[in-house]
């Protein structure tokens, strides 16, 4: 399935293509040329490192770089949060705050009962979680099944494939609150589809004050943004399933269904966790989509853990960044024992 | 051109271990090949030589220089690889361009090296091109090409032809041994197939397991193996390993083969009766006899050649029997024949696959 | 069990040249076609409605293409008068301007007779429309804000940040494929635990980093501590883990230091991996708002996004302005996926060894 760029030339046809991927040629050329020269003059100190540490501590020399940026903005900021959440008051310093213990924790565990938000005392903490996690399961689900179709469509032979990929591409790119806006135009009383609803003969729905469709639409304009992505990487494993297992197949009379339960699947597995694993990141994280589409409402019916926490941090009349800090911890806790479940998933089924 | 000596080298992985104490001196110009069957440690021997890896004891010496804890790349060796390892995104003149530039040389020294590589090994059409668009045999000769440019003090094959059609393993097995003659560097080869390690060596190093198990020349291993795992390896088709009990060893070895018993004028000291031995006989030191043969066998298969032909027989208690037949022959399956043992040919082998006698000795 | 034999009956005519259409074919193309009015619709959307002007944005139901009622000037009247289709009592159908409403009437003049005026009741008239592209909600905009200023701050975020990302990112990727070190582990999992965090839980401390560093208000404040994406890290180690390892080895006989092994071997063949990486963050970069929202706030260091929202706050439910800087923000990066696109896909294309 795997075409040469050589061979989509020729397909193609015409000059036009063929100068572009000239131009194109050209550009990279001298791009490649400019930062081989830039990492030319690298070379001689880093081969002086090398010469003074030995090849074998070299990892070490390659992980630098991205390692003090992950401390400064990463590392040092997890480390200051949790001295946040265990620490009062409004200050932000942290020297500056008073320290509390687990109160902030105490405060945000105090429940009734873990399945019924209303008998939390920090209820909009617990709505938020039961909203990221219906949003999530909803998101992920569709997220992946849609894509994976997408992709299988757009890798079986078909006239314009690239223009296709490029729409279901396009929305990627689009910033989360350029996103909102659009389906806040089409969603809103007198928008498109309400005129398209009311042409049939329907009634206007106010999707953003009923809760059911207010979610309905976050998933579903969530979904549409990222799609694309998921799709691209999807369709990047496809393509490279060499073609002679399809064609070994076509040759026993392999069912199309088997192909793809046999072939295809257990082959495109390792792009497939990539994608649950982003889709799942991404999804836990939602916040500036949601929050611009529907605002959290109606109510707290879309309200997402973190938007809990920003506003608890930025937007309360209290800033308290304590307790949001708190919040924050038992969010990455959770997060962290997610990725590795799905780590222990990914080494069980590759054995 | 450099002269190689490995002290001990042990290398294990984990609690595994791979090669447990390897000595070994390789002369100059030497053409040395590993053979063995596959897991026995030849790659790894191989890689430790060019500093892939590194020996978990023991030393390597390259001209008389320790270079155990030399990188790979200031050993100055140069490996050809099973899958070749071209670089994919350069050009052929590239791929045996960088190891030159590397080393700081003029662009017209390079030129210079990489048009003879080029010419000595017929890629001079192809230098712009990209390995994808390179048959099999071309790009095995780029990766040739890529050592040869180096001018490297060793040079270290690795499996090389195993990826080659058959006819072209036989072409490039005879380029690569003019090659050897035309260029005359220290040359260590590695591979599973016995008959490149016959054609190419001047020395074979036989392993096993992470032991040496025989070094020699190929006709030295091929007339004289010192245990029966070499003499089952080298030579094709393989030598016939047969079972055998001492009855008496009185000047004359008395032996019972299967139900048949079989006389040897050359005296061996010191066996017991009913001792356990491996008798050992190549398939073209049995003839078929019409009378007193030593074996009556009944043919199970006849592979007719041509210019030879092979003979598979058996009888009962024996493990089937090879025979090689010049020229053609009527013979049939299910034919009963006579076999007699080419006197002065016999390998033994104690219980232990020791040789214990060698025809040449 | 039907569906598969169909299937298989069916796949056994692929085989020939001319063969007709499979019905997955047919439902492929239906798909397809549905795609496209679902994810390229609501853009053209957008993009149509931001030529419309502030009256026809309120419409309902909305037409389809920007539409704008006709005005005429009638001698006599200061201002140009809305220009309607109007039917008279008498049946006859007239284009007439309106000069006020009053109540359910409206007071109406012939624009080629300015003494005729006539009293017409609401629903007997119709306004004159014809297509008219509203491009003072662009041009306006541009001129009364320094939208050229933010633009350059986004171009520089984004270009800056994108080759640090790029630059580390696979550095620390090639680290964490190819070599085989102590604390390779710890590394690894610090790579993916920290892929699950966003930003916007430790914004304050971030805020408090970058606030110590001296950064605030500058623009290496929103490029700096988003440039190591653990996204990308684990996306090019992925890919990497993929080349083979005999193409290193053979490098390192080559006498190739190890950067040499980096930059002239491993990244050119990463090189797909790359221009998937160089998309994202180009992405990320362009469209980021809630931190560059946090630690910008002197206009001149205002990116395209921040902008925008200072924009829709002080123009409170302009949608007419709104939508049509919707629209050039979304432009560049439009651009510059047409370009990268294809980059991709010879990139997917001819990845691999053979």
């Amino acid at each position: 399935m795997t075409e040469l760029p050589s061979v989509a030339v020729q397909e193609g046809g015409g000059l036009r293509r063929q100068a572009l991927a000239a131009t194109g040629q050209v550009i990279g050329r001298s791009v490649g040329r400019l930062v081989g020269f830039a990492m030319g003059l690298v070379d001689r100190p880093m081969k002086a490192i090398q010469r003074a540490i030995g090849a074998k501590r070299m990892p070490y020399v390659f992980l630098l770089p991205n390692f003090v940026f992950f401390g400064l903005f990463v590392f040092l900021p997890i480390a200051i949060n949790v001295v946040f959440s265990v620490t009062g008051g409004t200050a932000l310093f942290p020297s500056q705050r008073p320290f509390a213990g687990l109160d902030q924790y105490a405060y945000l565990f105090d429940c009734g009962s873990f399945l019924d938000p209303n008998s939390c005392r920090e209820d909009h903490f617990w709505r938020g979680v039961a909203n990221t996690a219906k949003f999530v399961v909803f998101q992920v689900t569709a997220m992946v099944l849609l894509s994976l179709l997408t992709a299988v469509i757009l890798n079986m032979k078909i006239r314009g494939r690239g223009f296709f990929r490029a729409v279901y591409f396009f929305p990627v790119l689009l910033s989360p609150v350029v996103v909102a806006l659009i389906w806040k135009w089409i969603l809103q009383r007198d928008g498109l589809l309400n005129a398209a609803i009311t042409t049939f003969g329907g009634q206007k729905i106010l999707f953003f004050v009923d809760p059911g469709w207010a979610m309905f639409w976050a998933v579903f304009v969530s979904i549409w943004a990222h799609m694309g992505l998921y799709t691209l990487i999807l369709l990047a494993g496809l393509q490279a399933i060499p073609s002679d297992l399809y064609e070994a197949a076509q040759m026993d009379a392999t069912p199309r269904w088997r192909v793809f339960r046999r072939i295809t699947l257990p082959l495109l597995w390792p792009n497939m966790i990539v994608v649950i694993v982003l889709s799942l990141i991404k999804g836990v994280q939602t916040f500036d989509e949601v929050f611009v589409l529907t605002g959290g409402g109606p109510g707290t019916a879309t309200l997402m853990v973190v938007q809990y926490i920003y506003e608890t941090a930025f937007s309360n009349q209290v800033q308290n960044f304590g307790l949001a800090a708190a919040a924050s911890v038992v969010l990455g806790i959770v997060l962290f024992v997610l990725t590795l479940l799905q780590l222990a998933v990914t080494r069980q089924k590759e054995r | 051109m450099a002269e190689l000596k490995l002290v001990g080298a042990r290398k294990s992985f984990g609690p595994v271990d791979v090669l447990h104490g390897i000595d070994l001196e390789v002369k100059n110009g030497e053409f040395v090949v590993f053979v063995g069957p596959s897991g026995c440690g030849k790659s790894t021997l191989l890689r430790v030589i060019a500093g892939l890896e590194t020996v978990s004891d023991g030393d390597i010496f390259i001209d008389g220089t320790r270079v155990t804890d030399v990188p790979a790349s200031d050993r100055g060796l140069a490996m050809v690889f099973q899958s070749y390892a071209l670089y994919p995104h350069m050009s052929v003149r590239k791929n045996m361009a960088f190891a030159l530039e590397n080393m700081g040389l003029k662009p017209a020294e390079i030129e210079a090296r990489v048009s003879r590589a080029g010419t000595m090994l017929r890629l001079t059409d192809y230098l712009e091109r990209k390995p994808k668009a390179l048959s099999g045999g071309q790009r095995q000769r780029v990766a040739i090409g890529r050592a040869i440019v180096r001018d490297p003090k060793i040079f270290l094959f690795d499996e090389p032809l195993s990826n080659l059609d058959a006819e072209l393993r036989v072409a490039t097995r005879k380029e690569l041994a003019a090659l050897h003659a035309e260029l005359g560097g220290t040359m260590i080869y590695v591979t599973h197939d016995q008959v490149e390690a016959m054609t190419l060596a001047d020395r074979i190093v036989v392993l096993r397991a992470g032991r040496i198990e025989q070094i020699g020349s190929p006709l030295t291993l091929y007339n004289s193996p010192s245990n029966v795992f070499v003499a089952g390896f080298i030579g094709s088709p393989r030598m016939n390993l047969l079972p055998a009990k001492v009855r008496s060893d009185d000047g004359v070895l008395r032996l019972m083969l299967g139900e048949s018993e079989l006389a040897l004028d050359r005296p061996v000291s010191g066996l017991k009766a009913g001792a356990a031995l491996t008798l050992g006989a190549r398939p073209e030191h049995i003839a078929i006899v019409s009378d007193g043969g030593d074996l009556n066998l009944s043919i199970d298969l006849v592979e007719q050649l041509g210019g030879e032909t092979f003979v598979y027989a058996s009888t009962p208690g024996l493990p089937q029997i090879t025979l090689r037949q010049d020229g053609q022959t009527r013979l049939k399956r299910g034919d009963t024949v006579a076999i007699r043992f080419a006197p002065g040919q016999l390998h033994l082998f104690d219980e232990a696959g020791t040789a214990l006698a060698s025809p040449s000795a | 069990m039907a569906a598969s034999r169909l299937a298989r009956f069916a796949g056994r005519r692929r085989g020939g040249s001319g063969a007709p259409l499979h019905w997955t074919d047919i439902a492929a193309y239906a798909y397809l076609a549905l795609g496209c009015i679902l994810m390229f619709g609501p853009v053209l959307w957008l993009v149509l409605s931001s030529f419309k002007t502030q009256g026809a944005l309120l419409e309902f139901p909305p037409s389809l293409l920007p539409l704008a009622q006709v005005e005429v000037t009638v001698p006599g009247q200061p201002q140009p008068l809305p220009l309607f289709r109007v039917t008279l009592p008498d049946g006859s159908v007239r284009e007439l301007a309106q000069l006020r409403r009053v109540g359910l009437v409206a007071q109406m003049v012939d624009p080629k007779d300015p003494s005729q005026q006539f009293r017409v009741a609401l629903d007997k008239r119709e306004p004159v429309r014809k297509m008219a592209f509203a491009t003072e909600n662009y041009t306006e905009p541009l001129e009364r804000f320094a939208f050229l200023r933010f633009l350059g701050n986004s171009v520089f975020v984004t270009v800056v940040a994108t080759l640090i990302t790029l630059l580390i990112n696979s550095m620390a990727a090639y680290a964490l494929s190819v070599y085989e070190f102590r604390g390779k582990n710890a590394a690894l999992l610090a790579v993916i635990g920290t892929l699950m965090i966003p930003i916007t839980i430790i914004l304050v401390p971030v805020y408090l980093v970058v606030t110590e560093l001296g950064l605030v208000n500058s623009l290496w404040a929103v490029i700096l501590p988003g440039a190591a994406t653990p996204t990308g890290v684990f996306l090019l180690r992925q890919y990497m883990l993929t080349l083979p390892r005999d193409l290193i080895e053979a490098a390192r006989m080559d006498k190739a230091s190890e950067w040499q092994i980096y930059w002239r071997i491993v990244m050119p063949l990463t090189l797909p991996a790359l221009a998937v990486l160089a998309i994202f963050s180009i992405m990320w970069r362009w469209n980021e708002f809630l931190w560059p929202l946090a630690v910008l706030t002197k206009t001149e260091v205002y990116t395209l996004q921040i902008g925008l929202n200072a924009f829709q706050g002080e123009l409170q439910t302009q949608w007419h302005y709104l939508l049509a800087m919707t629209v050039v923000t979304l432009l560049p990066v439009a651009l510059v996926f047409v370009f990268l696109q294809r980059c991709i896909t010879t990139g997917i294309g001819s990845t691999g060894m053979k």
